[in-house]
């Protein structure tokens, strides 16, 4: 009998072929650049190409030796240094995110309200800044938030202060670039859930007698949790390891993860070192999404 | 927030015809009640008296207006015009969270993130009333609709009658004065329905609510109610119990709603003492009816007569108090039980009849193209002037 012409066999292996091909995308794109890392963060710096010892040692004397050390990861754990960038940064992200969510739930229920034609209009208003080159848009609060900047000029014109504010280069300046720019990948996972919304479930809560406050806290935002995760999620992970907004914002002294993981790599040459504090940075990210996916898990049962 | 119902207003269900004592007060009134959506007028200053105890329907098709009626009582919508009173108070400006009035939502409107005790408890919460009471009253209600082994169950994992049942014990548990349900039986399957209309008939005689209903399904409306509303762009067209819209329908829209009906042509030849005789057209059959009311000589009206109120025979009846036609079977079907013949009449008109298969015969009794008489008692025509 002619494969081709059995159909069971063809649509198990098409069937297969789409369940592989994300798999082997993650595999490919994810987890062979990762475990490359992993394995680096094994090693010892050397002035050579590439910069690190091998993990494996194929010409010594007896036979084949493991070269792996944990130098790395105990240099790390040691020097306050890299503590302190984390902190920093899991702190900054923290803070970040929640100051996305206060912003985007309000704008998000808005639109997920809106009459139908509107809620389209306003959701391209909410991507419309992606259609400018991130770096762009970052400089563009450098002119606003500097000592000549339009917001300094603004204040004195107004009489309100006398002398510029230092507002570039600060922690502020950082809230500042990171809220603005990730705002919409709030909104748009908190608009995807709030738009299925069953209005009924509102109206029912108001009829078993609670005032809309109520009505908020007792459904709207327990029925949002998945949107707010998503949200938090796709905006605390990519603030973690921010490079650019620091860098371009911030104080020069401000050392966050990303930072640190560029200077290692590029300005000391320790690949091994900067390889150690990118997988503790996975980490520091994976451990709380599997902790959510826990608990989302076991909150449908 | 909503005081807790006393047992005093707890009274049985409704017995007998409250809504001809003119003593009795009306629970609910409806007065002068409109609602305008812009320019489109969902409800039409319509007036309405409900008793305590009731189970009143309102039906009609969709976009009556119905639906908007009840969104009323339930407070989610503001009457453009007119005042809704439950039992002495007016309600009309009172938002829905403050109404002694609940709702089972034609979706249901379960809360999926709660489990069934949560849901259930949920209205009582929100009242402030104390834990313990709280305890006792879900557990009652649990048991009222037998869903005690899924208390700890989120909604998600039951099934749609079983998910009713959590949003009519939902609505219950706060012990309303007047209970609304949207389409209760819609989302049902036959066999559920049946079982679910008969629970609903026995909970609301049990507790003693007023329940007011919401459908557009006929055969819900007339097993259910005491008093069906029928109501048509809206406003109401006909009142009465089941029988008195079904057997006196005051026109043809409300015949025609319930059940199927014969419709003939008629003219008046004379009109007195309550008793109509009229001439059929095309075939000059003189037929009585009962009637009160004018109704001139020469007048054209329509008679109406329901098919299970006809008689079929191969011999010629007796004339006494009957009209009698004549026609040819044409069609018939048999359902076991009954059958259904329909006959072209002299005049070409085909007339349905409904018959009861009261005998015990493996033939049938009457074959297609078989010549018939039919006829049926002069007080089952009705009189329709519209």
């Amino acid at each position: 009998m002619n494969p081709g012409s059995n159909p069971g066999k063809r649509d198990r292996l098409w069937r297969s072929s789409v369940i592989g091909l994300p798999y082997a995308w993650l595999l490919l794109f994810f987890l062979a650049p990762f475990a490359i890392v992993f394995k680096i963060s094994f090693a010892d710096p050397i002035m050579a190409q590439p910069p690190f010892t091998p993990l494996i040692d194929w010409g010594a004397e007896s036979g084949r030796r493991l070269l792996a050390t944990l130098d790395n990861y105990r240099f790390l754990l040691e020097d306050k240094l890299y503590w302190l960038s984390y902190l920093k940064s899991i702190k900054i992200a923290a803070i970040s995110t929640f100051l996305c969510l206060l912003l985007g739930f309000p704008m998000a229920y808005a639109i997920a309200r809106m009459p139908q034609p509107w809620r389209n209009l306003l959701l391209l208003l909410v991507v419309l800044p992606f259609w400018t080159s991130f770096l762009l848009r970052v400089y563009a609060w450098i002119v606003m938030l500097g000592k000549q900047g339009l917001i300094n000029q603004l204040l004195i014109q107004l009489g309100i202060i006398d002398a510029p504010l230092q507002m570039l280069y600060t922690d502020g300046a950082i809230y500042v670039g990171i809220v603005y720019t990730y705002v919409p990948f709030m909104i748009l996972p908190l608009y995807a859930t709030l738009e299925k919304l069953d209005l009924d479930l509102h109206e029912a809560a108001a009829d078993l007698g609670a005032r809309p406050s109520q009505v908020f806290r007792d459904i709207t935002v327990p029925m949002a949790i998945p949107g707010i995760i998503a949200g938090c999620l796709l905006v605390f992970i990519p603030a973690l390891g921010e490079f650019v907004i620091p860098a371009l914002l911030g104080a020069m002294d401000s050392l966050m993860i990303g930072r640190t993981l560029y200077d290692e790599f590029f300005i000391n040459q320790d690949w091994p070192l900067a390889s150690a504090v990118a997988v503790v940075m996975l980490f520091i990210l994976v451990v709380p999404i599997m902790l959510f996916q826990r608990l989302q898990q076991e909150s449908q049962v | 927030m909503t005081e807790p119902t006393g047992e005093s207003t707890q009274t049985a269900a409704c017995t007998g015809t409250p809504w001809e004592d003119s003593d009795t007060r009306p629970f609910i009134e409806l007065r002068g009640l409109s609602k305008q959506f812009g320019v489109f007028t969902a409800v039409n200053n319509v007036d309405l008296e409900i008793y305590q105890g009731e189970l009143f329907t309102i039906l009609g098709g969709s976009g009556c207006g119905k639906s908007t009626l009840l969104r009323m009582l339930a407070g989610f919508e503001r009457p453009s015009a007119g005042r809704i009173l439950i039992d002495g108070v007016d309600v009309s400006d009172m938002p829905a969270y403050d109404r002694p009035v609940n709702m089972m939502f034609q979706s249901y409107a379960v809360f999926p993130h709660m489990s069934v005790e949560q849901n259930i408890a949920y209205g009582l919460k929100k009242e402030g009333v104390a834990r313990s009471e709280i305890e006792s009253r879900v557990s009652e209600m649990l048991d009222l609709v037998q869903l005690k082994t899924l208390a700890r169950y989120k909604p998600g994992k039951l099934s749609g009658g079983q998910q009713q049942r959590v949003a009519l014990a939902r609505a219950l548990v706060k012990r309303p004065k007047v209970l609304l349900l949207d389409e209760p039986l819609a989302a049902l399957d036959k066999k559920l329905r049946e079982q679910t209309q008969f629970e609903l008939m026995n909970i609301q005689d049990k507790l003693g609510t007023t329940f007011v209903v919401v459908t557009h399904d006929q055969e819900e409306a007339m097993t259910l109610a005491t008093r069906i509303a029928v109501m048509r762009t809206g406003e109401f067209v006909q009142i009465g119990t089941p029988s008195e819209v079904y057997e006196y329908p005051c026109n043809h829209y409300v015949a025609d709603f319930f059940g199927n009906i014969n419709i003939f042509e008629a003219t008046v030849v004379n009109a007195r003492d309550g008793i109509v005789t009229a001439e059929l057209e095309g075939t000059g059959t003189l037929v009585e009816a009962n009637h009160e009311g004018p109704l001139a000589r020469g007048q054209k009206i329509r008679i109406g007569v329901r098919p299970e109120k006809l008689l079929i025979n191969r011999d010629e009846p007796g004339t006494a108090g009957h009209t009698v036609t004549r026609g040819v079977v044409e069609d018939l079907a048999y359902y076991g039980n009954r059958s259904i013949y329909r006959v072209r009449s002299g005049s070409g008109r085909v007339i349905e009849v409904s018959t009861q298969n009261y005998q015990r015969s493996a033939k049938l009794l009457l074959e297609w193209d078989d010549e018939v008489y039919l006829s049926w008692d002069s007080s089952c025509s009705v009189v329709l002037t519209e």
